[in-house]
C-alpha cells in the first residue's frame, strides 16, 4: 500500500523536477509514437478504405491480414524488426538497429493494422451514405477514396487515438529493437520495465502514472479539436 | 449546353430488373427524346426510382438494354448526366466546398472553383449560407443545394427522385422553379414523383408505371385528360391499385 | 479547407519532423556494449562510462541484455563490445571466430539470497553445492534466471556439481523466471523464495522484501568478467578503433582503478583483475 502511495509523490516529483533526463525520456516517447501514428496514418487510411471500397485479387487476404495484425504481440513485431535490421539481416546495412527510427517503424507496424482495420469500417459505413452521390457523379477511384477520408476525418479520429494508445502503451517491441539505451533509445515503458528490475517499484509505478497523464493529454487534446470540427462541420 | 450533339435520346429496350429472385421491373420499353419533360409517374413500389436508377447506370439491368443513342464513342455518358436524389447526399462540409468538390472530381481548375461555385450557389438562393454547414441545413435548402451541384456539371440529362417527397408547399415550390430553370437552359428532365398535382405542374410526358410494368406512355395533358387505362384513371382520381 | 485539415490534424503533421530527426540520427552510431544487466542495474557502466567519454571523447551506448542474449548480438554484428561473464562460452565465441579477443576485466561473486528465517539451512553450509543440495533436499522454493545466462550458466554448474537436476522439479519448487536479474529477485521477494544472485544487483536491488544473503563466498560462486572484441573481419561496419580504445581503457589503469572506486552502500562490488602489462 505505502508503494502505491510513495508512487504518487515519485509521480508528482518527476513531474515537478523537469529533470532533463526524465523530460527526454517522454519527448521520446511521444516522438517515437507520433511519428509512428503519423506514418500508419498514411499508410492504414488509404489501405483501409481500398479494402473498404475496391475488389481486387487478394482483397480478402489483406483484410485477414489486418484484422490478424491487430492482435498480434508486439514483441513479435519488434523480433521481426529485429530480425530484418539486424546486422546480419536483410536490411542490416542500414544500421538502423538500437535507434529510434528503429522503435519508429516497429510501432508503425504495429499501430497500422489498427488504423487499417477501423479505417475499413468507417469508410464502408460513409460509402454506404455516400455511394450513390460518388457514382452519380463518376468520380474516379482515387476521388472517391479522398473523399470518403476526408468526410469520415472525424470518426477515424477514434482511430488514430486507438492507434498511438497501442503505441504508447507498448514496451515488447521497443524493448527489443530498440534496446532501452540510455539517453537514445529509452522511453517511458522501458524505463518502468527497468526500475521494475531494479526494484525500485515506486518509481516505476509513478512513471506509470505519468504515463498515464501523458496519454490522457493526449488524447484529451486530440477530442477537444475533434469535437470544435465536428460541430462546425455538423456531424453530429 | 445545348449546342453541342445531345447524348439522347434513350433508348429502353426490354429492360428487367430482377433482386433475389424477385423480378421487380418488367420488360420496359421506352424512347426519351429532347426536350419534352418526362415524369414518371406511379404509387409506391411501381418501380419508379429502379428505372432513374437503371438508366442513369447506378444499377446494372437484369436483361435487356439501355442506350443512349446520341452518346456515340466520345465518352461516358454518366458525365452528362446528373442525378438528385430524395433524400440529397451532403457532404460533411459547407454548402461551398459541397459544389466545389464536385467541380474538384470533374477536374475543374482550382482557381475556376471558387466563382463557379458562388454562381451557383446565387442562382439556388443559398448565396448567403454559402459557409454553413450543409447537414445544418433545411430539407428544403439541401435539395436547392443538391440542385445547385447537379447545375455546375451542366448535364444534357437531370434525373430526379422524388425530390420534392419530403418537403413543404414552399419548399416544394423553390425546388419546382429551379427545375424549370434547368429545362429552360436545355436540360432533359426525367423526373420520379407520385405527388399528382406536381406531374400536372411540370410533365410534359407521363411514363406511368404499376407493379414493375409500364402501364402508360403518352403526353400529360392526355394522359389526365383521357387515359388510356384503367389503372392510369384510377391513380389520376386516386383510386389507388394495389 | 485547407486550413482546417491542417488545424485539425495539427498534432499529426508535428510529428512529421520528428521522423526526420529521427533519420538523421541513425548516421552516426555511437560505439555500442554489449552488456550484462548486472553491470548496468548496479550503476556501475553508468558510472565509469562518462569517464571513459570524458578521457577520450568517445561516446559509448550500452545495450543491457543476459550474457546469452549479449552474445547473440555479437555474433550478428549488432554491437561493437561485449562485457560479459560466462568464461567457457565467451572461449568458444572467440574460437569460433565472433570475437576478436578476449581479456579479463574484473570479478565479482554470486551470492545465494533467501528468507530469513532460512528453512532449509544454507547459513550452517561449507560449500555452494551442499547449499544448492539443501535446497532440493528440502524441496524449498527456488527461482532459477532460467535464460541462459552468465548467473543462469553459474547456477546450472553448481547443480551439475552436487549431481541433481532441479529441472525434473520445474514447476513445483524449482521456478525458471526466464528473465533478468531483477524481475528474478522481484519474483524470488514475491514467493519468500531462494535465488542465486550476482553481489552488485542484489546490493542495489530495493525490493528486497524478507530476503537476506543467506550463503556466500565459497570459490564455485566467482564471478569473472570479459571484455570481448566482436571480430571486424567478420563485421566490416565494426567501429573497431573505438572499441579497442575502450578495451585499452577499461583494462588499464584509468578503467581499473575506476572500478574499484564504485562502491554501493560504502561496499566494493567489482575487483578488476586485469592483466597489468
Amino acid at each position: 500500500m505505502s508503494t502505491i502511495l510513495n508512487a504518487f509523490s515519485e509521480a508528482g516529483a518527476l513531474l515537478a523536477s523537469f529533470d532533463a533526463d526524465f523530460l527526454a525520456i517522454v519527448g521520446l516517447s511521444l516522438r517515437v509514437s507520433l511519428s509512428a501514428v503519423l506514418i500508419a496514418c498514411l499508410i492504414g487510411f488509404p489501405l483501409g478504405a481500398a479494402v473498404a471500397l475496391f475488389r481486387f485479387p487478394g482483397r480478402g487476404a489483406v483484410a485477414l491480414m489486418l484484422n490478424t495484425f491487430m492482435g498480434l504481440p508486439p514483441v513479435v513485431i519488434g523480433l521481426l524488426v529485429f530480425l530484418i535490421l539486424s546486422r546480419s539481416g536483410p536490411l542490416g546495412v542500414l544500421g538502423l538497429l538500437f535507434t529510434p527510427t528503429a522503435m519508429i517503424i516497429a510501432q508503425a507496424i504495429l499501430v497500422t493494422p489498427i488504423i487499417a482495420a477501423l479505417t475499413r469500417q468507417t469508410v464502408e459505413d460513409l460509402w454506404r451514405e455516400y455511394g450513390d452521390h460518388l457514382r452519380s457523379l463518376d468520380a474516379r477511384p482515387l476521388d472517391r477514396l479522398g473523399t470518403l477520408i476526408y468526410d469520415a476525418r472525424f470518426s477515424l479520429t477514434t482511430a488514430v487515438l486507438a492507434g498511438f494508445g497501442r503505441a504508447i502503451a507498448e514496451v515488447g517491441a521497443v524493448m527489443i529493437v530498440g534496446g532501452n539505451i540510455d539517453h537514445a533509445t529509452r522511453v517511458m515503458t522501458t524505463a518502468i520495465a527497468l526500475e521494475t528490475s531494479k526494484g525500485n517499484l515506486a518509481t516505476a509505478l509513478g512513471l506509470g502514472i505519468v504515463l498515464l497523464v501523458i496519454a490522457l493529454a493526449v488524447t484529451a487534446t486530440v477530442q477537444v479539436i475533434n469535437a470544435i470540427g465536428a460541430r462546425k462541420a455538423a456531424i453530429v | 449546353m445545348s449546342a453541342r450533339q445531345s447524348i439522347l435520346p434513350l433508348e429502353v429496350r426490354q429492360l428487367v430488373f430482377e433482386a433475389s429472385g424477385t423480378r421487380l421491373l418488367h420488360d420496359v420499353n421506352l424512347s426519351l427524346t429532347v426536350g419534352q419533360r418526362t415524369v414518371i409517374l406511379g404509387p409506391n413500389g411501381a418501380g419508379k426510382s429502379l428505372l432513374l436508377r437503371l438508366c442513369h447506370g447506378l444499377l446494372t439491368p437484369s436483361s435487356g438494354d439501355i442506350n443512349w443513342r446520341g452518346a456515340g464513342t466520345r465518352d461516358r455518358a454518366i458525365r452528362h448526366q446528373a442525378m438528385v436524389f430524395q433524400r440529397p447526399v451532403m457532404l460533411r462540409r459547407s454548402a461551398h466546398a459541397n459544389i466545389t468538390h464536385t467541380l474538384k472530381i470533374r477536374g475543374v481548375a482550382r482557381s475556376e472553383r471558387r466563382e463557379r461555385a458562388d454562381a451557383a450557389l446565387a442562382l439556388a438562393g443559398l448565396s448567403s449560407l454559402a459557409d454553413r454547414p450543409a447537414r445544418l441545413m433545411s430539407g428544403g435548402e439541401q435539395q436547392r443545394l443538391a440542385l445547385a451541384r447537379a447545375w455546375i456539371t451542366e448535364p444534357e440529362v437531370l434525373f430526379l427522385d422524388e425530390p420534392t417527397a419530403s418537403l413543404d408547399p414552399a419548399a416544394t415550390r423553390a425546388v419546382e422553379t429551379l427545375i424549370e430553370g434547368f429545362h429552360t437552359a436545355g436540360t432533359k428532365i426525367i423526373m420520379a414523383t407520385h405527388d399528382l398535382g406536381q406531374a400536372r405542374r411540370l410533365a410534359d410526358e407521363i411514363v406511368f408505371l404499376n407493379k414493375g410494368r409500364l402501364v402508360e406512355f403518352s403526353p400529360a395533358r392526355s394522359f389526365f385528360e383521357n387515359p388510356e387505362t384503367e389503372e392510369g384513371r384510377a391513380f389520376i382520381t386516386g383510386d389507388l391499385l394495389w | 479547407m485547407v486550413v482546417r485539415i491542417a488545424s485539425l490534424f495539427a498534432a499529426l503533421f508535428l510529428a512529421t519532423s520528428f521522423v526526420g530527426v529521427a533519420f538523421v540520427e541513425a548516421q552516426g552510431t555511437p560505439l555500442t556494449l554489449a552488456s550484462t544487466t548486472s553491470t548496468e542495474n548496479s550503476g556501475l557502466l553508468g558510472d565509469i562510462l562518462p569517464r571513459f567519454t570524458k578521457d577520450t571523447g568517445i561516446a559509448i551506448q550500452v545495450v543491457a541484455v543476459g550474457t546469452g542474449a549479449a552474445l547473440n548480438l555479437g555474433r550478428s554484428g549488432d554491437v561493437d563490445v561485449l562485457l560479459v561473464h560466462a568464461r567457457e562460452d565467451e572461449d568458444a565465441f572467440v574460437a569460433a571466430g565472433y570475437g576478436a579477443f578476449r581479456r579479463d576485466v574484473m570479478f565479482n561473486d554470486f551470492v545465494i539470497v533467501g528468507p530469513d528465517n532460512d528453512p532449509a539451512g544454507l547459513r550452517a553450509q561449507a560449500d555452494a553445492a551442499s547449499a544448492f543440495g539443501k535446497i532440493a533436499a528440502n524441496e524449498s522454493e527456488f527461482v532459477s534466471r532460467g535464460d541462459n545466462s552468465g548467473t543462469h550458466k553459474a547456477e546450472m554448474r553448481i547443480w551439475k556439481s552436487t549431481n541433481i537436476d532441479p529441472v525434473i522439479a520445474s514447476g513445483r519448487w524449482y521456478k525458471e523466471s526466464g528473465s533478468g536479474m531483477g524481475a528474478t529477485l522481484n519474483l524470488s521477494a514475491g514467493l519468500n523464495a531462494y535465488t542465486l544472485s550476482d553481489r552488485g544487483t542484489w546490493l542495489s536491488f530495493r525490493n528486497q522484501g524478507d530476503l537476506k544473503i543467506v550463503f556466500e563466498g565459497d570459490p564455485p560462486l566467482n564471478n569473472p568478467y570479459g571484455i570481448i572484441l566482436v571480430n571486424p573481419e567478420r563485421h566490416p561496419y565494426i567501429q573497431a578503433e573505438n572499441a579497442l580504445a575502450f578495451i585499452d581503457w577499461i583494462t588499464g589503469p584509468r578503467g581499473q582503478d575506476a572500478i574499484a572506486a564504485f562502491r554501493i552502500a560504502e561496499e566494493q562490488l567489482f575487483f578488476p583483475n586485469a592483466a597489468r602489462p
